[in-house]
């Protein structure tokens, strides 16, 4: 099975390097950051922290050097998936291709390039250390499923998800993967922009009442934007972001949005709040607190530019 | 006949009061630090920008050291207020007092330490503090005064002629209450969103185009405080959007002082502005998701360096 990775950042990485271990798989990795793509080819790719790997994976900054491959795997930011899958389409004219991405829209923009696309949703997380290696944070759970206006064919991502699996990346194929999706689009769409814009960590923001208000309010308008698609949530994003406050969790852990703002990098808030208020839209369904939020988070990224 | 003067607290706005009116009445100033009294004292108050000209001022850190004024003008920051009206309690009991913060509330704050007759004051002009001793007049317009509870109309109207002959615009109005109402509500959200977002007050706030323009979010912010003022019986003096929208189209991106407090990691006036206008909505029953979204996120980020 040939296997290409399309942005090979800390969640990519993860996958890519995992992948490479299994004897039957061929993994190829599209990113646009050329030392990274320099050191994976030099060295390998490695792991450290949560595992301990190397993993040999052909890099590549060029998308005509990548072969037919039968999957790909994307986890670039999402505001560079439509690009990314645009300049390597050509790999998966007869493969299946899984966005494994924060948010809600990636599966929408791949599906513009790619016949047969899956559903995925991925909990494992980890940074970038240097180039060619990568911080294993927290192991986690994927879920894999047909994205179904243009799904992948079962058999494909039972195969995917065994081939995750074997790898050390547990995975499971499903019928509809959208519970764990929206499940995670909503814990994040009700939790990071809040400490992107005080600057708090995930703890200080949940112990502040006022606050942990504000995130019970977002989080109910993303389940009724949920329950009007007939999408069953696979768990409570109450009772997640209540456990992630617990000083043994991520009490101290900002969340990644905040990391963004920090760094003035453009972040995901379209495809996290702005997601909620567009599936909202299409099913006549308020999102009065997602649409202020966006709207604040867009004010951020603009006094960068000023 | 007011012929001294007494301006509590040399921010911009006590410095732009208290340097023009040193030209019509013998002014002195109340500060909270000696060096910036011994400043004061030795080298005047310079105005710079729409007016030039420098004024001589007598300064001190204790009302005991200063001539009894016929009028008082505190003008300290929100947060600054309570500190400087407990340090005039038991002084100058026939002097007309007048508060000119920002929010709502100001008022009750000062009477707590005496029963002086008052006047409340808002104000929109603003400038910038380049030193102790520097003020420069950026924007030229007008301080509302009116009676405060059973204080005369006429009282109002000797405030507001002396503020006229020093050089400064005012409007005296018997009910002062529209105006403070239409500025709370412009300062609840402008201020508000300048500070979560890093913006200036500049177009970004009055554009409704796309959907995740900032104007949106200004103009719902706006709409729940117009609710709670008809909710309090309040007429607005002005439309807070459309003084929203003119400001945004001067040609000067004002830089809001919540905005200017959070850069500097200082304490803001959230509690007599966002907080004021969320207790209000409280009192009298009506909704405000966003007006406490936005009190809720300026108190987060208050506690994140604090």
């Amino acid at each position: 099975v040939r296997i290409c990775v399309v942005g090979c950042g800390a969640v990519g990485s993860l996958f890519a390097a995992n992948l490479a271990q299994l004897e039957d798989v061929e993994v190829w990795a599209y990113d646009l950051a050329r030392e990274h793509v320099d050191a994976i080819n030099a060295n390998g790719l490695r792991l450290s922290g949560a595992g301990e790997v190397v993993g040999t994976v052909r890099a590549t900054s060029d998308a005509q050097e990548l072969p037919a491959c039968e999957f790909g795997i994307v986890a670039t930011k999402a505001m560079h998936t439509s690009a990314a899958v645009a300049a390597t389409a050509h790999a998966f004219a007869d493969g299946a291709v899984a966005s494994v991405q924060n948010g809600i829209g990636n599966e929408e923009a791949i599906a513009e390039h790619v016949e047969r696309v899956i559903r995925g949703t991925t909990f494992p997380a980890g940074k970038l250390l240097e180039p060619g290696h990568v911080q294993w944070d927290v192991k986690g759970d994927t879920t894999l499923g047909p994205f179904e206006p243009k799904p992948a064919q079962r058999a494909e991502i039972e195969r995917l998800a065994d081939a995750c699996t074997r790898a050390g990346m547990p995975t499971q194929a499903v019928a509809d993967a959208r519970g764990p999706q929206w499940r995670k689009l909503i814990f994040n769409a009700a939790t990071n922009p809040l400490g992107a814009l005080t600057g708090l960590t995930h703890g200080r923001v949940c112990e502040r009442p006022d606050l942990r208000a504000l995130v019970t309010g977002l989080v109910d308008e993303g389940k009724a934007v949920a329950a009007a698609q007939r999408i069953e949530l696979d768990a409570d994003p109450e009772e997640l972001i209540d456990h992630a406050a617990r000083k043994e969790v991520a009490y101290d852990h900002k969340a990644s949005m905040l990391q963004d703002v920090e760094a003035r990098r453009r972040t995901e808030v379209d495809f996290l709040n702005g997601g909620i208020v567009r599936f909202g839209g299409e099913h006549g369904v308020p999102t009065p607190l997602n649409q202020a939020i966006w709207a604040l988070v867009k004010g951020v990224e603009a006094s960068w530019t000023r | 006949m007011i012929e001294r003067v007494c301006v509590v607290g040399a921010g911009v706005i006590g410095s732009l009061f208290a340097a023009h009116l040193g030209r019509v009445a013998a002014v002195s100033v109340l500060c909270r630090r000696d060096e910036h009294a011994r400043e004061l004292n030795a080298h005047g108050l310079r105005v710079s920008g729409k007016h030039d000209f420098v004024a001589s001022v007598s300064a001190a850190v204790t009302p005991d050291e200063l001539a009894v004024p016929d009028l008082v003008i505190v003008a300290t920051k929100g947060a600054g207020l309570d500190g400087a009206a407990s340090v005039l309690a038991g002084h100058w009991p026939e002097a007309t007092v007048m508060t000119v913060q920002n929010g709502l509330g100001a008022e009750e704050v000062v009477r707590r330490y005496g029963d002086w007759p008052m006047l409340s004051g808002v104000t929109f002009m603003s400038g910038t503090k380049h030193s102790d001793t520097h003020v420069e007049y950026i924007l030229d317009t007008e301080t509302w005064i009116g009676p405060y509870k059973d204080n005369s109309f006429e009282a109002a109207q000797e405030v507001g002629e002396l503020v006229v002959r020093s050089g400064l615009k005012a409007e005296v109005l018997a009910d002062l209450r529209p105006a403070q109402w239409s500025k709370l509500i412009f300062n609840a959200t402008v201020n508000g969103v300048a500070a979560l977002t890093g913006l200036r007050h500049d177009f970004h706030f009055a554009a409704e185009d796309e959907q995740a323009d900032l104007g949106h979010v200004v103009h719902a912010l706006v709409d729940e405080g117009k609710a709670v003022a008809r909710a309090a019986a309040i007429e607005l003096h002005d439309d807070p959007w459309e003084m929203n929208v003119l400001a945004t189209r001067r040609g000067h991106a004002h830089l809001p002082s919540m905005l200017e407090d959070v850069q500097a990691h200082r304490p803001t006036e959230v509690e007599l502005i966002n907080g004021a206008l969320v207790r209000k909505a409280r009192e009298h029953g009506v909704e405000a998701p966003l007006q406490e979204a936005v009190y809720a996120l300026v108190r987060g980020k208050e506690a994140s360096y604090a």
